[in-house]
């Protein structure tokens, strides 16, 4: 039988992992968006193994909102960074310092 | 080990050597490939929780649509790749560290201490017939009916302003655009006039096709 915990300690290995993606590719933001849609993806896990362990499926109606809102910050998130560059024909982030306080 | 644990195991060493891939690899194309994977291997897990909708819709949605997104814009864009990767070996070991440190409190939480078989117990197999699609839906129409249309509109503001924001707007005169108020106001007396002309007779070509006969 496969415990919670597995699907916890899984969800939390991904996360770590995503996290540790935002710490190494701190130029490319890309890969930024790509470790955030991870990091989602693992929360999710855990809500999903909460809602069949309790035999309640409000945890899964929960993910059905993330993976909305998910999508729509993927599309709008991308459509910056193409604006992004067209303008600077550049993705480095190290080149986005315009608003430097 | 059961084949449901051995399965379980396989499905999550795929997805997190794939997120390890994704993090480490050079190429933004193979990394969004790789992310593809980990979004796989956990849709089957998804799956094995008795989840199938969601499962299915991770593959669909996701898999089918944001990732082919990502692939899009990845290749569109010129990226050049080794100013990209620059400072990566320099954050390896904060990033290590950080991530193992919040491992090691995370897994204080829900480690199998807490959240083991012995304090919760793994819930009964439903029954044969049992749909999952049927059990989400009924509260998401119901219960949850405001946030579904909420959800709706969220995603047409999405799909507004990530058009607003990439559209590209030329300066006119460089390229001809369609002005559709222009065109539906224009009248006929516009467009087609009248002139008034006197009859022109051409005396010398007759002239000259006379000179020939002679």
């Amino acid at each position: 039988m496969i415990a919670l915990s597995d699907y916890l300690l899984f969800g939390a290995v991904l996360f770590m992992i995503s996290m540790a993606g935002i710490f190494l590719n701190r130029k490319n933001v890309i890969v930024l968006l790509m470790s955030i849609e991870l990091l989602l993806l693992a929360v999710n896990t855990n809500l999903v193994a909460f809602s069949h362990y309790l035999n309640d499926v409000t945890g899964q109606i929960f993910v059905f909102f993330i993976l909305t809102v998910a999508a729509a910050e993927a599309a709008i998130g991308l459509a910056i960074i193409v604006l992004v560059f067209r303008n600077r024909k550049s993705i480095n982030v190290d080149d986005l310092g315009s608003l430097k306080g | 080990m059961s084949f449901e644990q051995f399965i379980f195991y396989v499905l999550a060493a795929i997805a997190i050597i794939s997120g390890l891939m994704m993090i480490t690899v050079k190429n933004p194309v193979k990394a969004a490939l790789w992310l593809v994977l980990a979004f796989i291997s956990t849709a089957g897990l998804w799956i094995m929780a008795q989840a199938e909708f969601l499962g299915l819709v991770l593959i669909l949605v996701y898999v089918g649509a944001v990732m082919v997104l990502f692939l899009f814009v990845v290749m569109m864009l010129d990226i050049n790749m080794s100013i990209l990767k620059e400072g990566f070996t320099r954050y390896l070991p904060i990033g290590a560290l950080a991530a193992v440190a919040i491992f090691a409190l995370i897994y204080m939480v829900v480690g199998p201490d807490h959240f083991g078989l012995d304090k919760v117990a793994a819930p009964d197999m439903k029954p044969a017939g049992y749909s999952n699609t049927t059990e989400i839906a009924i509260p998401l129409y119901t219960e949850h009916a405001y946030a579904f249309i909420l959800a709706a509109v969220l995603l047409l503001v999405g799909i507004v302003a990530a058009i607003a924001l990439t559209l590209r707007r030329r300066p006119t005169g460089a390229v001809l655009y369609q002005d559709i108020d222009k065109q539906n106001k224009t009248l006929a007396k516009d467009r087609f006039e009248m002139v008034k002309m006197d009859a022109v007779v051409e005396k010398a070509v007759v002239e000259n096709e006379e000179e020939d006969k002679k």
